[in-house]
């Protein structure tokens, strides 16, 4: 029994389909995620990479196709339905709450879902302590007081995944997490990913460095102007010629 | 003495409008134009319900709370869909149409003739005709609505609150409703807006429509400004300070006539000096 759920992707699109006045950045696209593994996602700029998180993430409605979430088909998404499914996320370019506190960028996500019971919630132990976790895990704990606005940019990335991180869902979607981060802190966000898969969680990860795709996807899936180009184990992909050729193309 | 009173009581009033206001503008990052509205229909659910039926006076602010959340329910369902300048704009569409409700629908407001003889509230047997007893009520008020918003405020509720006006689409990928929040913040802001205009409308025993126009609402805008957004404390400040101006002006020995412009010139320096040198308001954690 368990094992034939281990075996259902945790995500899964088909068909799907979205374009922006013209330009068509999900093409009829077909893919799925595997269960308790990290798939990496990559593919050339403007691609449609953060496009195919938008849209499993509810924040844009596919004009065709149907999305899955564990084996089952979900009617469209709205953006706080997603949470409901399991999924979290974060921003390419970070969108938190800027005049909160770290630590209120935190606790907030972890608020009752409900409006009357989240009134009569105020200063909750288990919450600040699962902040507390989250943030420690991303170096921000001392940080905890500051203004997210007053972060520097690696340490905005880090508060973004500290974020999700508490909402403790089953699938992950980071949106090039790594990107413009120090050497120190692509460690602490790669120790993060490495044990959210040990947690057996599911991880999308958008990526464009090979090295660290390499050594941290057990799947990777190459799109190219929103169609699917290649898919497989990292050696298996990295080394085909056409994925080659979309990014030496660019 | 009397004097000192009648200020005590119109800064609880104002101070109550103020804080109200600030949670839906301040704290949800919602600009909106709809409170002298509220405070209009509260004001004239209690006259009415006191002149016309002779209702105990909590009842009729009861009423008065009730009717005002309704208005505000239809109202802000169709304004939570918006943000922005389009929030804005039809907020100040609403307090608009609401000025003219007052002034039009004469077999109900009696028009532009206002109603009068509003009897002074009187809660058991106890009478607050005097002046000392008022303002004694009006503090009781504000001391029950500023406990509400800050209880609000500081609820998980409210911190879903800050994080709708920070960035609403981030807020609603973790499982939020915004809506529905924006909804509940409007329709608790206006029925302590209604109760402002209760007491408002029994003090001076006398309401027509021009105490509830759209300029009303920017005035109570203007001391959650100067007070400062999301800051309680800040809007008893705002609206000590913007009570006192005139008085102090007359003080100074400025006529009448003129104090009453001198007061329009003074408000808006003051909050052209305040938006160059302070743009979050005195006490503010937050710039619109
Ligand atoms: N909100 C949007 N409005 C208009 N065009 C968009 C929007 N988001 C993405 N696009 C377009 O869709 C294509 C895919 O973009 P995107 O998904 O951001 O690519 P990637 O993340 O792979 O770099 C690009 O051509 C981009 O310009
Ligand atoms: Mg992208």
């Amino acid at each position: 029994m368990e094992k034939k759920d281990q075996k259902k992707p945790a995500l899964a699109v088909q068909n799907l389909t979205k374009h922006f006045s013209g330009v068509l950045a999900i093409d009829n696209l077909s893919l799925s995620i595997t269960q308790g593994a990290i798939t990496s996602i990559v593919g050339p700029n403007g691609s449609g990479k953060t496009t195919l998180i938008n849209t499993l993430s509810g924040i844009f409605k596919p004009e065709q196709g149907t999305i899955t979430v564990q084996g089952r088909t979900v009617p469209p998404l709205h953006p706080h339905d997603v949470w409901h499914h399991g999924i979290t996320r974060t921003f390419q370019n970070t969108r938190l709450f800027e005049q909160m506190t770290v630590l209120d960028n935190v606790l907030v996500v972890l608020t009752k879902r409900s409006v009357i019971p989240s009134l009569l919630e105020t200063k909750d132990d288990t919450h600040y302590d699962q902040a507390k976790q989250v943030l420690a895990a991303t170096n921000l704990w001392e940080k905890r007081d500051q203004l997210a606005a007053n972060l520097s940019y690696g340490q905005r990335k880090l508060l973004e995944i500290a974020r999700s991180l508490a909402t403790d869902a089953d699938i992950y979607l980071f949106d090039e997490p790594f990107a413009g981060l120090f050497p120190k802190m692509v460690t602490v966000v790669f120790t993060i990913l490495r044990s959210l898969k040990q947690e057996g969680k599911t991880v999308v990860l958008v990526e464009h460095d090979m090295d660290l795709i390499r050594k941290i996807s057990d799947h990777v899936i190459v799109l190219d102007s929103g169609t699917l180009l290649a898919q497989g184990s990292p050696e298996q992909v990295l080394s085909e010629k056409s994925v080659v050729e979309a990014y030496l193309g660019q | 003495m009397e004097y000192f009173l009648h200020l005590i009581t119109l800064f609880a009033i104002y101070a109550i409008l103020g804080l109200s206001l600030n949670l839906v503008v301040g704290y949800t990052g919602l600009l909106s134009a709809t409170h002298a509205a509220f405070y209009g229909i509260g004001a004239y659910a209690t006259a009415l319900l006191l002149t016309v039926s002779g209702l105990n006076f909590f009842f009729a602010v009861f009423l008065g709370i009730i009717l005002t959340s309704l208005i505000a329910l239809s109202i802000g369902s169709v304004l939570s869909k918006f943000r922005d300048d389009y929030y804005a704009l039809g907020s100040i569409g609403f307090c608009i149409i609401t000025f003219s409700i007052f002034l039009n629908w004469q077999d109900l407001t009696r028009g532009p003739l206002g109603i009068s003889g509003i009897p002074r509230p009187d809660i058991f047997g106890l009478s607050f005709s005097s002046s000392i007893l008022f303002a004694l009520l009006a503090l009781i008020a504000l001391g029950v609505t500023f406990l509400a918003c800050r209880g609000i405020v500081r609820s998980s509720f409210g911190r879903v609150l800050k994080a709708i006006r920070e960035d609403e689409g981030a807020i609603q990928v973790f499982g939020y409703r915004t809506h529905t929040y924006k909804l509940l913040v409007f329709v608790i802001s206006a029925a302590m807006a209604s109760v402002a205009g209760s007491l408002f409308a029994t003090y001076v025993t006398y309401i027509d429509p021009s105490t509830f126009t759209i300029l009303e609402s920017v005035f109570i805008l203007a001391i959650i400004i100067l007070g400062g957004l999301a800051n309680l404390r800040g809007s008893l400040i705002g609206a000590l300070i913007l009570i006192l101006i005139p008085e102090l002006l007359r003080f100074a020995g400025f006529p009448a006539e003129i104090a009453g412009q001198t007061r329009e010139l003074v408000y808006g320096l003051m909050l052209l000096v305040l938006m160059l040198r302070r743009p979050q308001g005195l006490l503010g954690e937050y710039k619109l």
